[in-house]
């Protein structure tokens, strides 16, 4: 009885670790735009949308497979996200207004217009990838024919996880080692230093905007195998990746990792033990008990500690 | 002039059932009406008190569940909704400001962001109260014709203009301005700007709620997709104030009467029915570029750019 027990809560864990990695990577790119360009990207989930779009039809018409098309769909959403900022959002930032959060309502704007031409294009039909490997799964006791719990692994779950993992390495290689990025960290940290140390902040921001959306376009499309796809689903993602922003600390990207994971975590446990419905709920819970206890995040969280 | 407008226009208003329009445009004047008070609404905290709330739907469907389960679970007529309602959204409304007063600007937007999706998520799980996905009608309609409903939604929006010109007058609007303008500013005057913040936050939630109530008692019918919608409530309540102009007194109804036309005129279009959002937020996109103050709000540019009025 205890083992039926242990086992469903090591699945629930497992399928949690799984679920932050894609979240972290989702939340990675919000925070990237957050800290650079101290706005909040309000259109992010449906970024993510578009780049699921985008594998869908390479899957369906050219039968490309969804993890091979992050290699087209990462450059488009780059574009598109360059294309966005320097001629929407940069033009707003100079305007004069009463409301300071003018560029918050704008984002809002450009998500409600791409989910509704995708809704124009595709309909709101449910739309998923069927492809061949979508049900395998690997079980624990074919590794190890004694073991005492059954354990499985979904395969697209996990090679999804697996990319995930390598885009957030490959994006800390780039942000701590190359000149591009150690310069975007720096606008993120001061702007007016930045720029007097001769960084292009102009284009800084624009690269990042960029960067923000490609890696929510590869999040979009290691999302595909194992999700469902429509085109009002972006909003649900957006707020995914503002809570783990919140929760992990703004601006910080071992934050939005480590925020990922616990939000994938605890939204497993909530769906596990209290009931699927309850689990949006979950995520809440997490956002506003941040709100009120960690008001700095995760990261200010453990300084303020090592400080004390 | 100026004087005398606003009671032509309440006076064709109150007088419209009698002209012999049909009961679909009475619909849309009424519904125009409601999110007049909705935006008058989120102006008080969003356009004097610079609170950008992105969740009035939690408000709005406060005020309507409120109605809706008077009626369903204690037999009472739903009418009863909109006074209890104040009392309600009230403290739905000081809970809500406890968690998301302490954020400033952009992330108190996020923060009730958040609020209107957990209560949705919540009206949607809590099926012993709300009934869930099923929603909740309203069986007996009080009446057939739509006149009284034009009228009560008309006094409510009446009352409250009158409550906000009067208000924004008074000590506590220049306290609401101040805390927009600087809010570290306000605070080191002696404003204690929590406070008054929280004040903004549960008039105009009150107000909302009331527009809630009203619409459970009109539509006979809410579910938690409708009342707390993120974008046919929240968003639309931004754009509605956006549109017509921040932080003016007839903005709002400026914007509900643009939104609204606009919304029915796009919504019999074949096939781009369905997505009236787009032209929502091209909308959005356009005014924000052009008159980040709205159409009232930005008055001086639009006589520039057509040329009207005096050229300097």
């Amino acid at each position: 009885m205890i083992s039926v027990q242990l086992e469903v809560l090591l699945q629930t864990l497992i399928s949690g670790i799984f679920l932050g990695g894609l979240y972290a990577l989702l939340g990675l790119g919000m925070t990237l735009i957050m800290g650079v360009m101290k706005i909040i990207n309000l259109a992010h989930g449906e970024l993510m949308m578009v780049g699921m779009y985008i594998a869908y039809v390479l899957f369906s018409y050219f039968h490309i497979d969804p993890y091979l098309s992050i290699f087209i769909a990462a450059p488009a959403l780059f574009l598109l996200g360059v294309l966005l900022q320097k001629f929407l959002i940069n033009p707003v930032l100079k305007v004069e207004s009463i409301l300071p959060e003018n560029q918050v309502i704008l984002t809002v704007g450009i998500g409600m217009v791409l989910a509704n031409l995708a809704t124009i294009i595709f309909t709101s039909d449910y739309r998923s990838t069927p492809v061949s490997y979508a049900t395998n799964a690997c079980y624990l006791s074919d590794l190890w024919k004694k073991s005492p719990i059954e354990l499985c692994v979904s395969i697209p779950w996990s090679v999804s996880f697996f990319f995930a993992v390598a885009i957030t390495a490959g994006l800390w290689f780039f942000l701590t080692k190359t000149d591009m990025g150690k310069s975007i960290r720096a606008t993120a940290q001061d702007n007016d230093a930045a720029l007097l140390m001769g960084v292009n902040v102009g284009k800084m921001r624009i690269f990042t905007f960029g960067l923000g959306s490609a890696l929510v376009g590869a999040a979009g499309c290691l999302f595909l195998p194992i999700y469902y796809l429509y085109p009002d689903l972006g909003g649900q993602f957006t707020l995914i990746a503002f809570v783990i922003t919140i929760l992990g600390g703004l601006g910080s990207t071992v934050g939005a990792i480590v925020g990922g994971l616990i939000l994938g975590v605890f939204e497993s446990l909530t769906a596990t033990y209290i009931g699927m419905g309850w689990a949006p709920v979950g995520r809440f819970v997490i956002f506003v008990a941040a709100l009120i206890f960690i008001p700095g995040g995760i990261v200010a969280f453990f300084k303020s500690q090592r400080l004390s | 002039m100026k004087k005398i407008l606003p009671l032509i226009l309440i006076a064709a208003l109150a007088l419209s059932p009698f002209l012999g329009i049909n009961t679909y445009l009475l619909h849309v004047l009424i519904i125009a009406i409601m999110w007049t008070v909705i935006g008058m609404a989120w102006n008080l905290l969003g356009g004097y008190c610079g609170q950008v709330s992105f969740g009035h739907a939690a408000f709005f469907g406060v005020g309507a569940y409120t109605s809706g389960i008077l009626y369903s679970k204690l037999g009472l007529s739903a009418w009863w909704g909109l006074p209890l309602s104040v009392i309600v959204v009230t403290l739905f409304a000081l809970v809500i400001g406890f968690i998301c007063l302490r954020l400033r600007g952009p992330y108190f937007a996020l923060g009730t962001l958040a609020m209107g999706v957990i209560l949705r998520v919540t009206a949607e799980n809590l099926t012993g109260l709300t009934a869930g996905n099923l929603g909740i009608m309203i069986r007996e309609r009080t009446w057939v014709d739509k006149t009284w409903y034009l009228y009560i939604i008309l006094v409510l929006a009446i009352l409250t203009y009158l409550l906000i010109k009067k208000l924004i007058a008074s000590k506590l609007g220049y306290y609401f301005v101040a805390i927009r303008e600087d809010q570290d500013a306000a605070e080191s005057l002696g404003i204690d700007t929590t406070y008054y913040k929280t004040i903004a936050l549960c008039l105009s939630a009150v107000l909302t709620g009331l527009a809630g109530a009203f619409y459970t008692n009109y539509m006979g019918y809410i579910d938690p997709k409708v009342v707390f919608a993120l974008h046919d409530i929240s968003i639309v309540t931004i754009m509605v104030v956006m549109v017509g102009g921040v932080a003016t007194s007839w903005g709002p109804a400026i914007g509900a009467a643009i939104m609204i036309i606009m919304a029915e005129a796009i919504r019999s279009i074949p096939k781009l029915g369905a997505a009236h959002h787009t032209f929502f937020g091209v909308l959005l996109i356009v005014i924000i570029i052009f008159l980040p103050n709205g159409i009232v709000g930005d008055i001086p540019k639009l006589k520039r750019w057509f040329g009207i009025g005096k050229n300097p």
